[in-house]
Formats: C-alpha cells, sequence, structure tokens
C-alpha cells in the first residue's frame, strides 16, 4: 500500500525531527553524561598519578569504561519521559512499525549521547596524555561502539521502563552485554598505542554494531509491548 | 449484502479480562453500528479504562472475541489502527514543546488528515497559542492540545478514555458538538466520563454486573 509507506517515512521523519527539538530544549539532561565523562577524566590524573607515561597505559581503557558508564547513564531516559506521559502507548499503538520508530528513537539517542562523547574523546586523550598513534582508533571505535551500546541499552529501557526504580535492573541486564563492547573497543586503541593495526577490532566492533541494530529493534518493540500491557 | 448495513461496525462477544489471575470483568458482550456513541460508565476501578485500552489493542482480551468490521481485530490490526484514535488518561503531550510541535510530529500517524494543524488548534480553542510552549499552558489547555488531534484525524473510531477532565464549560459543550457531528458522519465514538453527556441517542454500557469485584 504506497499510502501506508509514504505515511511511515513520514511519521519516522516527524519522530525524528520531534525527538531532536525534545532533546535540544533538555539540553542540561543531553550534557550530563558529557559532564560525567569530562569529570572522571579530570579527577584520575588527580587520584591516580600525573605522570604521562603511566596515564598513557591506562587510557585507552580509562576512556572506554567511562564511556560505557556515561552510555549506560543516559540509557534508562530512553523510553522513561514517553512513558510516564503517554506518548510511548501513543507510539505502540500508531499504524507504522514498531520497530522502526523504535529504530529511530535509539538513533537520536546516539546522536546525542555517542556522537558527542565520541566528538569529545581526543580532549580526554590530551587530559589521559594518550599516545598520538591511538587517537583516531579512539574516535573510529567509540563511534561504532556507542552506538551498538545504544542499541544494546533500548533492549534493557524498554523491558524495565514500566518498573519504579529499574535503573540498577537495567544496569544489570545490559552490562553483561555490553562487554564484549567493551573488550573490542579498548583493545583496538591499546593495539593501535602498542604499534600494531587496530582495524581487527574495528571489525568486530562494527560487526557487533550490525548485529545488535538487527537484533535489538525488533526485541525493543517486543519489550516495549509487554511493558505496556500491565 | 442485503445485511451489511445492519451489520455493527465494532463488536465485542463475551470478552473477559483478567489480570493477575482476577478477572476485571467477565462476559461482556456489545455490538456498536455506524453512528453510535457508546458512554461506558462504572465506579473507580470497575474497568473502563482496561476496556478502552481493550479496544485500542493496548490490551488483549483473556478470553471473548473483538470484531472490527466483522473481522477479527487481531487479523486486521494495521488497518484498524489507521482508522482508529485512542485518547488515554495521559495525553503525550510535552511541556517542552508548542501546541503546533506536539501536534505535528501526531499527523503524520493520521495519513488521512482532512485539515492543517493551525485550523484544528484554532477550532479546539487554542487560537493565537500556537507557539507557545506547552508547559505553561493550564492543565485544561493542554487537554485542549491533546483533544485538537480529534479535529485532524479521519479515523472512524474515537477511543475517549475521561476527555473532559479539566476543560471548562465552553470546551465541554464544543467536544460534545464534536462527538455528535462525528457521529452524524457514521464515526463511532466510545467514552468513559462520569457527567452526564448532553447529546442524543447516547447508549450507556454500565460495567458494574460484569464485575468480580
Amino acid at each position: 500500500m504506497a499510502t501506508a509507506e509514504l505515511a511511515t517515512g513520514r511519521g519516522v521523519r516527524a519522530l525524528f525531527a520531534r525527538d531532536l527539538t525534545l532533546a535540544f530544549r533538555h539540553r542540561g539532561e543531553m550534557a550530563n553524561p558529557l559532564i560525567f565523562f569530562v569529570m572522571v577524566a579530570t579527577l584520575v590524573p588527580l587520584g591516580i598519578t600525573p605522570e604521562s607515561s603511566q596515564l598513557a597505559r591506562l587510557a585507552p581503557g580509562m576512556i572506554w569504561v567511562m564511556a560505557l558508564l556515561a552510555t549506560l547513564l543516559s540509557a534508562e531516559t530512553l523510553f522513561l519521559a514517553d512513558y510516564r506521559d503517554g506518548t510511548l502507548e501513543q507510539l505502540v499503538l500508531s499504524p507504522q512499525p514498531l520497530w522502526l520508530l523504535v529504530l529511530t528513537k535509539v538513533v537520536v539517542h546516539w546522536l546525542v549521547t555517542g556522537l558527542p562523547l565520541t566528538l569529545l574523546s581526543p580532549l580526554l586523550g590530551i587530559m589521559l596524555s594518550l599516545p598520538e598513534a591511538g587517537y583516531w582508533p579512539m574516535m573510529a571505535s567509540l563511534a561504532l561502539g556507542t552506538a551498538a551500546l545504544s542499541m544494546i541499552g533500548a533492549i534493557g529501557a524498554a523491558l524495565t521502563v514500566a518498573i519504579p526504580r529499574g535503573g540498577l535492573l537495567l544496569s544489570l541486564i545490559v552490562m553483561p552485554l555490553y562487554m564484549p563492547v567493551l573488550i573490542f573497543g579498548a583493545s583496538a586503541v591499546q593495539q593501535a598505542v602498542d604499534g600494531m593495526a587496530a582495524t581487527g577490532a574495528l571489525a568486530i566492533l562494527g560487526a557487533l554494531l550490525a548485529f545488535s541494530c538487527l537484533i535489538s529493534p525488533f526485541a525493543t518493540a517486543g519489550a516495549l509491548r509487554v511493558s505496556l500491557h500491565g | 449484502m442485503l445485511l451489511l448495513s445492519a451489520s455493527p461496525i465494532l463488536e465485542c462477544r463475551d470478552i473477559t479480562f483478567e489480570r493477575d489471575y482476577m478477572p476485571v470483568f467477565a462476559g461482556l458482550s456489545f455490538a456498536l453500528q455506524p453512528g453510535e456513541v457508546l458512554q461506558v460508565s462504572g465506579a473507580n476501578g470497575a474497568g473502563k479504562t482496561t476496556l478502552l485500552r481493550l479496544l485500542a489493542t493496548s490490551l488483549t482480551p483473556s478470553s471473548g472475541r473483538i470484531l472490527w468490521r466483522g473481522d477479527d481485530l487481531g487479523r486486521r490490526r494495521a488497518e484498524y489502527r489507521f482508522d482508529m484514535i485512542y485518547l488515554g488518561h495521559q495525553t503525550g503531550v510535552k511541556g517542552a514543546l508548542t501546541a503546533r510541535e506536539n501536534l505535528s510530529w501526531l499527523l503524520p500517524l493520521h495519513p488521512n488528515a482532512e485539515r492543517t494543524i493551525d485550523r484544528a488548534l484554532a477550532m479546539a480553542g487554542l487560537g493565537g497559542l500556537e507557539d507557545v510552549a506547552c508547559h505553561t499552558l493550564s492543565a485544561g489547555q493542554q487537554r485542549r492540545v491533546a483533544l485538537a488531534r480529534l479535529h485532524l484525524s479521519a479515523a472512524t473510531l474515537w477511543i475517549l478514555d475521561e476527555p473532559f477532565t479539566a476543560i471548562d464549560r465552553s470546551g465541554v459543550a464544543g467536544l460534545e458538538a464534536l462527538i455528535q457531528g462525528h457521529a452524524r458522519r457514521g464515526g463511532v465514538v466510545v467514552v468513559t466520563t462520569h457527567q452526564r453527556l448532553g447529546l442524543d441517542g447516547v447508549r450507556l454500557l454500565e460495567l458494574e454486573p460484569y464485575g468480580h469485584g
């Protein structure tokens, strides 16, 4: 049905524009994970050691752990506001395929969390004296990895949206799924710093992203339906 | 077919809904013809919202069937959702967005929209407030933003859960006229409210006899 397809395209675009506008209007909330990211990076040299040779050894892993926690912090908010004010029910009841609407929301989530994190990461690299060879692999791995983290986080957020104080449960659900992303993300940067090619780890990150893109919208849509059945 | 004109557009056959193994209501049946308005009434907790969410396909009945134009709802779900509008307790109006923005993202969900957003807002009594952030509007005005969707939609079935909440007297009269007009055009309205509707030919459905509370 051509009209249905047309409506779907318009629906996705309208939701995309709406979510971006909302994120922009709630700039404070959007900045939260970023501030956390920068704050921890400031504290590490103070708390551990300001010596650059030691910091350089820690940097790849530290940056990745911080990026993961910052993403985890923001995952909870993905559906919460929409659930509370009834928007989510409208989305579930809309004639458009729910997985596509979910995918749209997750893409916007990445644009306002993962992408700024990636763009901000060189600054953290400087603060933690990351060796020069590590910068591009760090940005590439963060871009791919945070997108995968957003996808995975969406499943957990959808499962726990109807549960009061579901934040802790969300962390427990998604943490194990975050592990492979962390391992390959950090190792991509580490390998580049050690003078090896980072392409292997980056390729695996890409594969993880592709896999999560394939699974997450459907799993999230299903989880949202279950959550709304309360 | 001769029978077609007399066949109901929306029909519930013996539906039961259980929550945590406790029936909310059981053995509920009714049929609605085009042009009918059904007012669902019952005490708090009688299952009015539950029934409306069942009709909106948000929930599925534990047993029994819901039929839309003579077919099982489950089989015509996509088509049904194009032809249905559900306004729940929570209106989904975002405080950070303006009235126009709040409606414009919902618009593609109603691909058969007939009117422009500004006209719908004017008809809902919000002329001049199109570009004001909704958190500055009163509760009644926010409800009107949500109700403006009814002016945009070309859906046949309206499912309205307590639509009169927080609305002033002129708003109530306007909404009643809107419901009446929709019914005259052959639409179907299912509505819950505690107040008496000033409409002709409203059918009443009392949920109490079906409850197990």
